[in-house]
């Protein structure tokens, strides 16, 4: 009795904890397929009939923009973020983990140091800057910064998983006459795949989420993304919008979701080797 | 594979050579590293270094983007600290949230960790599950759903009546508001407890055995082998999540309809500086605001590395 209890609690409790967690979820998603008349009035998540015309109304868009539009937008934007973040990180990281230089203590301090950067200390320069670049309301703030490395976090995480890599193949590439170039290209880069792809797949996550730099750099509707639409939801108090606006809701967290269950070894992996190597 | 066996005389021969050559591939091996650092050393310089002293340069003048900056020596300081009470809201509202948010995210990840250690089977599947809401948390979306959940008449409100709680919605209400974003944050508590599992599964069974060996119960294994095997990633997360917590905006901004409200009650310090520096245009202001806040952090982060040293266990330093 006893040891039929100790083994069943820990399920219990478990399975308790994710129906609590995922109810909110639950709630976007049935909110997202009820009739206007159902949002409030009940507690039971399950609506009456299914009214998928939330979603034919949700494409529509927000001011004359369709969401097909805002989709590709944001994509855009988590694509060249994705690329860049990949390439420059990268070849950041193989230096700090592999290459010789004078300073490189100090930089590599100095990287280290900017994770604990608030954005917010270099936001209004940069604004500044892209402002003279006459960059503002276009896509450029928002992807030009990820082919700098700018986000430390994943030079961070590539660096960790470098060292971790065996040298020895390194060193016989280097013998053979690979420079380094060659080296990073054709050896250590195939080799931190996985760093690679959890590098990939934050950026994209947190690209598709960002908020705050995208409001402040874009400003005409057909350059929206997916998030700044909702963004006109956010003071709407009458209830009756709700399906519509949940639908949307519904849709830009979809990639996400997609994401997750597809690459969540890595994203797991990630955030757990993230915290251990530090 | 042929090339191993090579390799060792090569080195032998190399340490040989006289000292200048050496010297000079030294210099020679450098080069390409600057290369590799090109994209980042310029990031560095332009879109961080120049910024955060550009920004501490204008946190003393005052800007609006439109005209040249004009020198006001400490008057943006002054007038946070002594004549700004919504500057004094917006701080006591970050701080409330801080206090309470992180030391509960981190007692729910350690909690569900150890939870999660104590299951057998299907620990990959709970572990992936209590990891998605921090995936989905930080999105517009969410946001509007947690607003929604907390509205009056929302099913918090209503499940809390139907148990004899009466507080309406609270996020019109300003004793409330704050804590839907707290909440908020609690519920993404999966990315520190995903670390906490790692850390956790690190710690060498001999330590439990040796401590059941020595007749510890399960209570004692726990506050003598788990706790301080596990405290350099306790100390992390806390760090961590710190940080992170003291930039909220998304929550904020969609949970107090994007200006504060009700009553200034969630007017987060972000979103005070952003309505100062983008919706008024006082950029100076809000320049010393971010580096106001860069300093808190700084300090903050500082004293909690200085208390490290009594309370976060280091097993390679201290010997095992």
């Amino acid at each position: 009795m006893n040891l039929t209890t100790k083994r069943w609690l820990p399920h219990t409790i478990a399975v308790v904890g994710l129906l609590v967690l995922l109810y909110p979820l639950a709630w976007l998603l049935a909110t997202s397929l009820k009739p206007a008349d159902e949002v409030v009035t009940s507690l039971d998540l399950w609506p009456s009939h299914l009214e998928w015309s939330n979603y034919a109304t949700a494409m529509d868009g927000v001011s004359g923009v369709t969401v097909t539009r805002l989709l590709g937008n944001t994509l855009l934007i988590a694509g060249g973020a994705v690329v860049g973040n990949v390439l420059s990180c990268s070849l950041a990281a193989y230096a700090f983990a592999r290459l010789r230089f004078r300073m490189s203590k100090v930089m590599f301090a100095f990287m280290v140091a900017t994770l604990m950067l608030p954005h917010h200390v270099v936001l209004i320069p940069q604004y500044i800057i892209f402002n003279r670049l006459g960059m503002v309301d276009t896509y450029w703030p928002l992807i030009l910064p990820k082919f700098l490395a700018t986000e430390a976090f994943f030079v961070f995480l590539i660096v960790q998983f470098m060292r971790g890599l065996p040298r020895e193949l390194e060193e016989s590439a280097r013998i053979d006459g690979c420079g380094a170039f060659r080296t990073y290209w054709t050896i250590t880069l195939p080799l931190s795949r996985p760093a690679l792809i959890t590098t990939a797949i934050f950026t994209f996550i947190w690209t598709w989420n960002d908020f705050f730099t995208q409001m402040i750099y874009l400003f005409a509707p057909e350059k929206f993304t997916i998030t700044l639409a909702l963004r006109s939801f956010v003071d709407e108090s009458s209830t009756s919008a709700y399906g519509p606006m949940f639908a949307m809701s519904v849709i830009s967290v979809l990639p996400i979701v997609l994401f997750f269950f597809v690459f969540q070894r890595y994203l797991v992996q990630g955030m757990a080797t993230s915290g251990l190597k530090g | 594979m042929s090339t191993v066996p090579t390799r060792a005389p090569a080195r032998a021969h190399r340490t040989t050579e006289p000292e200048p050559p050496a010297e000079r591939r030294h210099r020679e091996r450098q080069w390409p590293a600057y290369v590799f650092l090109t994209p980042w050393m310029t990031g560095a310089a332009v879109l961080t270094l120049v910024p955060m002293a550009v920004s501490l340069y204008l946190s003393f003048t005052d800007y609006n983007l439109f005209d040249p900056p004009q020198w006001v020596g400490l008057r943006n300081y002054q007038e946070m600290l002594t004549e700004d009470p919504r500057f004094w809201r917006s701080v006591g509202t970050t701080l409330l949230y801080v206090v309470v948010a992180v030391p509960l995210k981190l007692l729910l990840a350690l909690g569900a960790a150890l939870l999660l250690r104590s299951l057998g089977r299907g620990r990959a599947f709970y572990r992936s599950a209590f990891y998605a809401p921090s995936l989905l948390g930080a999105s517009m979306s969410i946001a509007l759903v947690w607003r929604a959940l907390f509205n009056d008449g929302g099913s918090v409100s209503q499940v809390l009546s139907a148990v004899g709680i009466d507080v309406g919605g609270w996020v019109g209400d300003p004793d409330l508001a704050v804590f839907v974003v707290v909440l908020l944050t609690v519920w993404q508590f999966g990315a520190p407890m995903v670390i906490f599992l790692a850390g956790l599964q690190q710690i060498s069974p001999d330590l439990y055995e040796a401590a059941a060996l020595d007749g510890a119960g399960r209570w004692r294994q726990f506050v003598s082998v788990t706790v301080p095997m596990l405290s350099p990633v306790v100390f992390f997360n806390l760090v961590l999540e710190m940080i992170q917590s003291f930039q909220v905006f998304t929550p904020a901004f969609a949970v107090s309809g994007g200006d504060g409200g009700p009553a200034d009650s969630t007017m987060f310090y972000t979103l005070y500086l952003y309505e100062r520096g983008f919706t008024a245009s006082h950029m100076g202001y809000a320049a010393a605001m971010a580096w106001l806040l860069l300093i808190v952090i700084g300090v903050i982060t500082l004293i909690l590395f200085r208390t490290s040293r009594s309370w976060v266990f280091y097993a390679d330093t201290e010997g095992r």
